[in-house]
């Protein structure tokens, strides 16, 4: 049974497994890592810290990239816009 | 093949901006550009639309231009991303104070408008500036655009009326004939020189490459309002033999942030140089100390085209050249894109034997003749 750790999405708070990682855990949670400057909703693209698709606001931090960070107890996490 | 009115050889935005303007004059204009248009200096450049005092032609050129930028702001695509945001030159200490000061009567005088703003105002405006400044000149008529579209936009209107872009390099530009690299032979009244630093087509023009360095970073909406220059930044831009550097900060629509400055002779390479990078960021942080905790996404350089006088050669190439079809439209340095419009509507004037809105005498190229001129730049 793995371990789960709650992390709180655009206002929500979410269970996810420890060791999840923050772009991971929004995609479960269906939402947008960021809003292009054209408006669209975009998400991990390339999941590896190359393509900057899923920088998120993180514990207040804007343009984190998502898909590099593990989901901590507690961390606050928004769509970036 | 009967031949151009005007073969203009460059299609940054100087040459995009005389390619347009002869073509409005009803000319058959050919453009040729060997690399992607917009993609020298153009590309490279803030595209910061100011009005700049150094010398009495440096502002009735930035002025006039400026004018123009204004009147055409409308019709702009959205693409080019114009925004009226104003300059705020900001002043450190009293004495940078006691310029702003003086710097304002000669806008005033000059028609343009610029208002003083006081060490609390100066804060309001800007809240992510360091307390204790002095204050500040406000213009709010400078602008921004986003230089390669603004470039394109001038050149696809060319286009429209009629003119043809040749993408080839101009191999050699001499008594109305222009040789292309592929093989291609235009037979040209006349022949515009609007080429920037990298030129060979007439060796004794007199432009020095002046190296710039330029940062982007993420979007931060809200954290500038307007263009931030240091009031130091004339101290250093006068410069001519030392490395400097300056803060100059950008808002740009997508709330990224565009930062530099820097200036550098005699250094030629495309790269960018770490030590100078970190002396501009650091120059940057001690006005805006919140800088240092926003990402970076891009850092690149530049060359400006630099002239001894600081000031274009528009006009006839008289004087550096026996040839009577070439015309210069060049050595902008860092106010290229502020002064194209008006560059090219003074050059095509020149060609028309028509009067402009003011006096072209002061860039005419064959003032480098004069030993004088130079030795009091």
């Amino acid at each position: 049974m793995p371990d789960f750790i709650s992390v709180t999405i655009n206002g929500t708070p979410n269970r996810v497994a420890r060791g999840t990682s923050i772009a991971a855990a929004m995609l479960l949670a269906a939402q947008p890592n960021r809003i292009s400057i054209t408006g669209q909703p975009r998400s991990a693209l390339c999941g590896m810290g190359i393509c900057f698709e899923c920088s998120a606001v993180v514990n207040g931090t804007p343009h984190r990239r998502t898909c590099q960070i593990q989901c901590e107890p507690d961390m606050t996490v928004e769509t970036d816009r | 093949m009967q031949p151009f009115d005007a073969v203009i050889i460059g299609a940054g935005i100087v040459g995009s901006a005389v390619a347009r303007e002869c073509a409005l004059a009803g000319w058959r204009v050919g453009v040729v550009e060997g690399g992607t248009p917009g993609s020298g200096a153009t590309g490279a450049g803030m595209g910061h639309l100011v009005v700049m005092d150094d010398s009495p032609a440096q502002l009735a050129l930035t002025a006039y231009s400026r004018s123009l930028w204004r009147q055409q702001s409308e019709r702009l695509p959205k693409s080019v991303e114009y925004e009226s945001c104003g300059t705020i030159w900001v002043a450190a200490d009293d004495e940078e104070m006691a310029e702003v000061t003086s710097r304002q009567k000669i806008y005033e005088n000059a028609g343009v408008p610029a208002e003083i703003l006081t060490a609390s105002q100066l804060a309001a405006a800007e809240p992510n500036l360091r307390s204790g400044l002095a204050g500040g000149l406000l213009v709010p008529g400078d602008a921004v655009v986003y230089p390669p579209a603004a470039a394109g936009c001038y050149l696809t209107e060319a286009r429209g009326l009629g003119a043809e872009v040749f993408l080839a390099r101009a191999v050699s530009a001499s008594q109305g004939e222009v040789l292309l690299s592929d093989g291609v032979r235009l037979v040209a009244k006349r022949i515009v020189l609007a080429v920037g630093a990298e030129c060979d087509l007439l060796p004794s023009l007199p432009i020095q490459k002046r190296k710039g360095h330029l940062v982007i970073t993420d979007r931060y909406p809200g954290f500038l309002r307007h263009q931030l220059v240091e009031l130091g930044y004339l101290k250093s831009a006068h410069k001519v033999t030392e490395d400097s550097v300056a803060f100059n900060i950008q808002p740009r629509q997508t709330g990224q942030l565009l930062l530099g400055s820097s200036r550098q002779y005699g250094n030629e390479e495309r790269e960018v140089d770490a030590d100078v990078l970190r002396q501009m960021i650091e120059r940057a942080r001690q006005y805006m100390p919140g800088l240092q905790n926003l990402s970076v996404l891009r850092a690149w350089t530049g060359f400006r085209a630099a002239t001894a006088d600081k000031l274009p050669l528009i006009g006839p190439a008289t004087g550096l050249s026996d040839d009577a079809s070439l015309w210069l439209a060049a050595g902008f340095e860092g106010l290229g894109i502020t002064n194209a419009p008006g560059a090219a509507r003074l050059l095509v004037n020149a060609m028309l034997g028509r009067e402009s809105a003011i006096d072209a005498e002061p860039y005419l190229p064959a003032r480098m003749l004069e030993p004088a001129r130079l030795s009091h730049a």
